[in-house]
């Protein structure tokens, strides 16, 4: 992911910023531009979400992608957060500990990095609450 | 008007390895290295942690703990000797983490072990001049010791957040008064571009540690006319369990008053959080009206002191996040293999 592609959506990274249409009243994360419910009528605004949610399913990773390959085997998940919105993250915790249902919470932590002269990426990835 | 501190987050990262799974690999002792360091064991950070991500743990615990806006932080200083980048500030991104952009000032410190509590004495300045309402210093690290260096022992991962504030009504702990003694000794160095710490043996005893906190240690209580059995408790840096031990009984404090802030047996030495993370756990046990008193030591050198009374507050905000004490319990223990996987140490070509 370049740089700037990145930080445009950095901070909804680093703190679960989404969106929230008071019209409808449904939440989004990733945020949104416009509701796909409401559409030109709907009103958008900017929404922290409380970060708990419960895992809704899981894989286990073993052939990981570039930049991931000595994290393996590493935990992917599809996290419904409290409010409704569902999004894909890591994991930290040992496949063992995985269930779903299980409530999970966030934790800031590295998401990659572009090279030993790249960037480094930060965002949210969730633990066993 | 007193400056004093609104809250304080500790982090701890899960992972630990023990002394003697190091000593293991290199061939050394370690029922000596346990009984001289008097270190059991140390901290390491999970494969996707850093120092920008414990200061943003820590920070974050800091301010769930009292329950403050984050808009209102006018300044957050970073204090680490393992800043992720080179060029690039650690504090920007810890900023944003919490939510205190964009009116506010930033910067990282570096002095070896004690640049948290340098951040600390600057947000005293910045918050008791009333150019900001609350000051956010952090000392965090993933430090680093050589394959096979002495300093492998005990280098170990932490951060802590100290957020300084003066509203009286928002006070945990008055800081009294603080006082420094600095020299240019190179007791310890990392030059650019270099991996792992170089530094002068034993010559970071008596030159370094010991002088440094000694007369920044007798300097505050002389110049605030106080003395060692005037405090419930004391907190020196703690880069092994032997050297403020030792520090504590030259300086006229006891066991007792060392104990509860003395976690360096558990954790390993965490660098610009160390001394913070004794203070932080006193602050998990204190009582209202209990004197403190703490003495951060950086190799370079310098020695920061500290005088701090803990107020009815404490009461209030302790519960709101995790103790020092939780954070040590429930590690996961790695081999030595993982450690180094961990640490970066497998360099691939």
């Amino acid at each position: 992911m370049s740089v700037s592609r990145f930080w445009r959506k950095q901070v909804n990274r680093y703190n679960l910023i989404g969106t929230h249409c008071s019209e409808c009243d449904e939440y989004y994360y990733p945020p949104r531009n416009m509701c796909p419910t409401c559409r030109r009528d709907g009103k958008l605004e900017p929404y922290k979400f409380g970060g708990g949610g419960e895992i809704v399913t899981y894989t286990i990773i073993h052939t990981a992608a570039e930049g991931f390959e000595h994290q393996t085997p590493y935990v992917l998940a599809i996290v419904k957060l409290d409010e409704g919105p569902s999004l894909t993250s890591q994991i930290v915790a040992k496949s063992e500990e995985m269930s779903i249902g299980m409530r999970v919470k966030p934790v800031f932590r590295k998401l990659g990095e572009g090279s030993d002269r790249g960037m480094i990426y930060y965002g949210t990835k969730f633990i066993p609450a | 008007m007193s400056v004093g501190i609104v809250s304080y987050g500790a982090y701890i990262p899960r992972y630990r390895i023990k002394v003697e799974d190091i000593a293991r690999v290199w061939g050394d002792d370690a029922d000596i290295l346990i009984a001289g360091l008097m270190v059991n064991e140390k901290s390491v950070p999970d494969l996707d942690e850093d120092t920008a991500t414990i200061a943003v743990e820590a920070a974050r615990s800091a301010i769930v703990r009292c329950g403050i806006d984050p808009q209102r932080i006018g300044a957050v200083y970073t204090g680490s000797e393992s800043h992720p980048y080179a060029v690039k500030p650690t504090s920007t991104i810890v900023a944003e983490a919490i939510g205190a952009t964009p009116v506010m000032t930033a910067a990282d410190f570096e002095f070896a072990c004690k640049a948290g509590t340098a951040a600390i004495q600057a947000c005293m300045g910045l918050v008791g001049s009333d150019m900001v309402d609350l000051g956010l210093a952090i000392g965090a690290d993933v430090s680093q010791g050589a394959p096979g260096d002495a300093l492998e022992y005990t280098a170990a991962a932490g951060g802590v957040a100290y957020l300084i504030g003066k509203k009286k009504s928002e006070l945990a702990a008055i800081i009294e008064d603080t006082y420094s003694f600095t020299t240019d000794i190179p007791d310890f160095w990392r030059r650019e571009g270099m991996p792992y710490p170089e530094h002068g043996g034993r010559f970071t005893g008596e030159p370094g540690y010991f002088k440094h906190v000694t007369s920044a240690a007798n300097g505050l209580m002389e110049k605030i006319g106080t003395k060692p059995s005037d405090y419930d408790y004391a907190v020196f840096h703690q880069p092994n369990g032997k050297f403020p031990t030792r520090v504590a009984k030259m300086l006229g404090f006891s066991k007792e008053q060392i104990k509860p802030g003395l976690v360096v047996p558990r954790l390993g030495n965490t660098y610009s959080a160390s001394c913070m993370m004794g203070i932080a756990a006193t602050l998990d046990q204190a009582k209202p009206g209990d004197r403190i008193f703490a003495t951060a030591f950086g190799s370079g050198a310098g020695g920061d002191a500290f005088s701090i009374t803990v107020t009815d507050r404490i009461e209030e905000i302790r519960n709101g996040a995790p103790t020092v004490e939780d954070l040590l319990k429930d590690p996961i223990y790695m081999d030595y293999a993982m450690y180094a996987k961990h640490k970066g140490k497998i360099k691939l070509a």
